[in-house]
């Protein structure tokens, strides 16, 4: 007869509020099999544990139910109260009476008659139960970091000084992201390439970090410690071994009017180009796309111009590379792979989403972003940090901010806050009033969020030192009128409308997840919401790891992140990894499937759906030698506990532990009885 | 193309010319209206304004009766109309509770399965026929599409085109071989029916599409909608167009489309307008001189 | 194919639902459901399993035979799931499935199979919602019983 042990918790008011608590454990005293069922305040609390503890000890349990939270927030916490008053762990297991229940059901009878229902349902589980040992895997100490943006950067560094190998894989040309775009940054004003291109050097040279860069990851495979990853190195066309950095190669390429993507199309670079001057690596890269001899060869298969192999003194050049694969083993992944700029183009790269089409769609000359204005304040800039017009190269006397673009515009399908705009709008206005004296910026806005350090001051000091106006209100259309564009907005303070003759308009758009993201995560299994931000394992404790064990986020990836929260989250990831690190073996959880050799046929149809190829083929031998039969046989380490194969096989000769077909008919039979 | 045609009250009053205009090009086009039979108010001026049951009750029962007579569409080729079927159409679809009372009211089945479309709409459906039977050239003719506002919003309820940067109108001008102008107050308000509220508004804002229009080069406003038409045609005199300063004449989209199928201005109710749309004539002519349709 | 033939006057009715759903997405779904206090119909009952390929189909087929009145199957999105491809072999089951309870002469509509992920609390209130209606207007699900009960009848040796 079993002796099982039931605790229902109140979790405060959470539970008790709603279900009758002591109800359910009397109810649950007389289920058959119940040895002692009690009730507390709070389970998960030390005194608790203690309860339980005790109980298991007293009453001789052999099975523990503890009906509270959900499971996914303290199972862990009661298999070790468990664990360590005797009772094997997996002889443990939690009824979910709060989210499931207590949470979303307002009538007292409803609610405690659904709890003491889903508790007796865990104790008829529990019954099937088989105690189990955790897995021991060992740990690959290295880790991945994807992205080489700062979050990427801070995360790389941090795990490379804590004693781990770190792959850093970089899709760009060269490292540094958005920020090394930025002119200034906020509320420092720091000048953004001043802070950030030491680490970038600091990456390049650490003897830990192996840097990727125009390389992208191709397949992920395996799981937590034990990750196979295939990185794409592209063709650069040029030898990263032989080159030098001279950049002779650059100054004879005869093609010089390419948008540059560095300056956001304000600028041109030419076709073997380094992004930017303080690129790391140096090393250049050739635009096959637009490269004169690939063209030529497309069409006649001949190689035309050549001159950079010419130029190149180093031998460098090489129009023949292939993309290659290498392949690395690591424990942890960081996805640190930040954001891209919402355009208000009619076109958009994701359904759901709309452009501003009051505001031209885009076609309106000297309407820019915010990416491009730091272009335009660069020193290093297409305009050697001069605020001027791209249509006419003149200096504007008026600029009109414009924020939230897209951002809490339910119309546009984009319902959240980008977090940073507020913020970098009045650092724009700022550096505009330092360079342009005499020219007066406007900022139409809905609110302010600046809730960072020193950030109310920073955007006081915009409207109060640099003479900013701030207007609060939406502006519903613009449009060229000759030399200026035309601003209709409406000021709601004073409740008038208002016309600027602009000279110029900069639109903060909203922060968006990278072009594709989705294809990266179900590489890696980690969720992702509709606006395909990467979902966190939980909102509040959990922020920087995901549902996939051994994959972490930081930076913009997650959520809409300004450059402190993003180096602080890559910072807490590389921590997470450094901990997972720390020992030389990893615990995993045994709720893995199992073959019976005795019954299983050799069908092999769960070798076909197993998604991760944890079924091996396994010779039954006589004592003689003489080969039997020919069995499936589950790979512990390799086989992640989905139960595909349960369902498919014909002969029930495989079980999942933790989840079998008698416990998941005891769970039934259980809710019907 | 075979509709149920609601003229509302403008097509047989002040928009006459409006109405003439269409029912002359349906014949050569194909286009079917049967009007419908014992059609009332759809409450565009004041009721949906003041009462929201009575502004939607209003035009769901024109709905009710097009179902009952037999049309899949109905056609309301003003754009106060359309607004008032399309909307009480989406209202009633979206809330059941109003859906019941309506209904209710109505007293006659009803099942909301009628469409509703406006001109600009009917005309972009039959750009294949206007250009198979464009005679004249009207080459010379460049005019400016005004869409107002009624036409495009709210885009839920519409939904024809883009309400911020549409191309309807357009398509329909260049069918018929004149040149739509590229000019920016192509979705602004007129004024609407504040025509006697507030004059002076309407006076101020149809005097900046007409000033925009012209400096983009327009030599007419081609418009869908009988108060813009109204506003801006009949308002002109008082913008202070008249002394000196070239008019800019109003046309109505089907009277464009008549001229290139070669119909007469008489036919047209060209001759009906308060600025002379003489000019357009003369060009129309000028067109046909210089040679062949393109 | 009806199966309700003992209609009740069923003012009372209130259906028993049980749900089967994958520990990764409707679980989480469901929870974060109750973390943001959706208020929803209480017929539901929770089973959790890791992945929506674990389901057996005779999972189902138990919980109707024992007196569920409507079942829920729900995973995770496709391309999205956890174990990369259990509910795409969830929903290839499921698909000759619903055939079967046809055959067999199960009411389709008591079946409800969705994708609600970690992040939809929402959605899955309105299966929650939306099933118990159904299954509400459809009535109790007694075939099985009526049908179980004459053949117990009969083994025991008193034929009606």
């Amino acid at each position: 007869m079993p002796r099982i042990g039931v605790f229902i918790c109140h979790c405060g008011e959470n539970i008790a509020r709603t279900v009758d608590v002591k109800r359910v454990a009397e109810a649950l005293a007389e289920h058959p099999g119940v040895a002692y069922s009690t009730d507390y305040k709070y389970m998960c609390s030390d005194p608790g544990q203690t309860l339980v503890k005790q109980a298991i000890v007293e009453h001789k349990l052999d099975g523990v139910v503890v009906a509270a939270c959900s499971p996914r927030m303290h199972e862990k916490t009661f298999r070790r109260a468990a664990s360590s008053a005797g009772l094997n762990p997996y002889l443990c297991e939690m009824a979910n009476i709060r989210e499931h229940c207590s949470w979303i059901h307002e009538d007292r009878e409803e609610a405690t008659q659904k709890a003491i229902e889903l508790t007796r349902m865990m104790v008829e589980k529990v019954k099937y139960n088989a105690p189990m040992q955790a897995i021991r895997i060992p740990v690959e100490k290295r880790a991945l970091v994807i992205g080489g943006g700062i979050a990427g950067i801070q995360a790389a560094l941090d795990l490379a000084d804590g004693g781990a190998e770190v792959v850093l894989v970089e899709k760009e040309p060269s490292i540094g992201g958005h920020m090394s775009q930025l002119s200034e940054t906020f509320p420092t004003l720091d000048c953004s390439q001043c802070i950030l291109t030491p680490r970038m050097v600091e990456v390049y040279q650490h003897p830990r970090i192996k840097l990727l860069t125009f390389s992208e990851v191709e397949n992920v495979e395996g799981y937590i410690g034990n990750f196979t990853v295939q990185i794409r190195r592209k063709a650069r066309s040029v030898d990263e071994d032989l080159c030098n950095g001279c950049g002779d190669c650059i100054a004879s390429c005869p093609v010089k009017k390419i948008p540059s993507e560095f300056e956001c199309g304000l600028g041109k670079r030419t076709a073997i180009y380094v992004p930017f001057p303080q690129a790391v690596p140096n090393t250049p890269t050739l635009d096959r796309e637009n490269c004169t001899l690939f063209k030529s060869r497309a069409k006649t298969g001949k190689d035309a111009c050549m001159r950079c192999q010419k130029a190149c003194q180093r031998g460098a050049i090489n129009y023949n590379q292939q993309d290659r694969i290498e392949e690395f083993k690591v424990g942890a992944i960081v996805v640190a792979t930040g954001f891209q700029l919402y355009k208000i183009t009619k076109e958009q790269p994701r359904p759901g989403i709309s452009g501003y089409g009051e505001y031209g769609y885009g076609t309106v000359p000297d309407v820019i972003d915010g990416l491009q204005f730091e272009r335009l304040a660069s020193a290093s800039g297409p305009t050697a940090g001069k605020i001027l017009r791209p249509s006419d190269g003149k200096e504007p006397k008026k600029i009109v901010f414009l924020q939230c673009i897209g951002s809490r515009d339910c119309a546009k399908g984009i319902e959240y806050c980008s977090k940073i705009c507020c913020m970098y709008t009045a650092k724009h206005a700022m550096l505009y009033r330092h360079k342009v004296h005499g020219g007066q910026a406007y900022v139409f806005y809905m609110d302010i969020r600046a809730n960072g350090k020193g950030y109310d001051e920073f955007v006081r000091r915009a409207i109060e030192e640099d003479g900013a106006k701030y207007l609060r209100g939406r502006v519903s259309k613009l449009y060229r009128d000759g030399e200026v564009i035309k601003v209709h907005g409406f000021d709601t303070l004073s409740s008038e409308p208002v016309v600027i003759d602009a000279d110029m308009v900069v639109l903060a758009t909203a922060m968006r997840a990278q072009p594709n993201i989705e294809a990266l995560a179900q590489k890696l299994s980690v969720s992702y919401d509709k606006h395909a931000f990467l979902n966190e394992a939980h909102p509040k404790l959990r922020p920087v790891e995901t549902n996939t064990a051994g994959v972490f986020l930081a930076g913009a990836v997650q959520a809409p992140r300004d450059i402190p929260d993003s180096v602080a989250m890559a910072s807490a990831a590389a921590a997470k990894v450094l901990d997972l690190f720390s020992a030389d073996e990893l615990e995993r959880e045994p709720t893995i499937a199992k073959v019976d050799a005795t019954i299983c046929t050799g069908c092999f149809h769960c070798e076909r759906v197993c998604p991760y190829g944890a079924v091996e083929h396994k010779e039954i031998r006589d004592r003689k030698g003489n080969l039997i039969k020919v069995i499936a046989d589950v790979n512990p380490g390799v086989c992640q506990g989905c139960g595909t194969c349960v369902a498919t096989c014909p002969s029930k000769s495989v079980e999942l532990q933790g989840f079998t077909d008698s416990q998941v008919f005891a769970e039934i039979n259980a809710l019907m009885g | 193309m075979k509709l149920g045609y609601y003229p509302g009250c403008s097509m047989h009053g002040t928009a006459r010319e409006f109405d003439e205009s269409l029912q002359a090009i349906a014949k050569p086009l194909g286009l079917e209206l049967t009007e419908l039979d014992d059609w009332s108010c759809c409450g565009a001026t004041s009721a949906h304004a003041t009462n929201r049951l009575l502004g939607v009750a209003l035009p769901a029962r024109n709905l009710a009766l097009a179902e009952q007579q037999g049309f899949k569409d109905v056609f309301a080729p003003c754009a106060a109309c359309y607004s008032r079927l399309a909307t009480a159409r989406h209202e009633m679809q979206e809330d059941a509770k109003l859906d019941a009372k309506v209904k209710e009211i109505l007293k006659r089945p009803f099942s909301n399965s009628v469409g509703v479309m406006n001109i600009v709409e009917v005309l972009r459906g039959l750009i294949p026929q206007i250009k198979e039977q464009a005679v004249q050239p009207l080459s010379e003719l460049k005019v400016a599409c005004y869409y107002g506002c009624l036409l495009l919003r709210p885009a839920e309820i519409t939904g024809f085109d883009d309400a911020e940067d549409p191309s309807s109108m357009e398509d329909v001008t260049r069918a018929t071989g004149a040149t739509p102008v590229e000019w920016r107050m192509r979705t602004e308000c007129c004024g609407g029916s504040f025509s006697l509220s507030r004059t002076g508004s309407v006076v101020r804002l149809g005097r900046a599409v007409i000033n925009d229009a012209r400096a983009a080069g327009a030599n007419a406003i081609v418009v869908a909608c009988p108060m813009c038409h109204s506003n801006l045609d009949f308002r002109q005199q008082a913008m202070g167009q008249r002394e000196g300063a070239t008019e800019m004449p109003i046309l109505y989209l089907p009277q464009l489309v008549g001229l290139a199928l070669g119909l007469s201005p008489q036919t047209l109710g060209l001759k009906r307008h308060f600025v002379s749309t003489q000019p357009v004539l003369e060009l129309v002519a000028a067109g046909a001189a210089k040679g062949e349709v393109k | 194919m009806s199966d309700n033939g003992n209609k009740q006057h069923d003012n009372s009715f209130e259906p028993r639902i049980t749900a089967f759903v994958c520990t990764w997405c409707t679980y989480t779904g469901a929870d974060l459901a109750g973390t943001s206090r959706l208020q929803m119909e209480s017929n539901v009952r929770i089973i959790r399993l890791p992945c929506t390929g674990r389901i057996d189909p005779l999972f189902i087929i138990k919980a109707f035979e024992r007196g569920a009145d409507g079942v829920i199957v729900s995973g995770c999105h496709p391309a999205d799931c956890h174990y990369t491809a259990g509910n795409y072999h969830a929903r290839r089951r499921f698909t000759v499935f619903r055939e079967l309870m046809d055959f067999i002469g199960i009411d389709a509509r008591r079946l409800t199979f969705s994708w609600v992920s970690a992040s939809e609390g929402t959605k899955w209130k309105e299966i929650v919602d939306e099933t118990t209606d159904r299954v509400r207007a459809l009535g109790p699900f007694t075939a099985y019983h009526n049908l179980a009960g004459g053949a117990e009848e009969a083994m025991a040796g008193g034929v009606q």
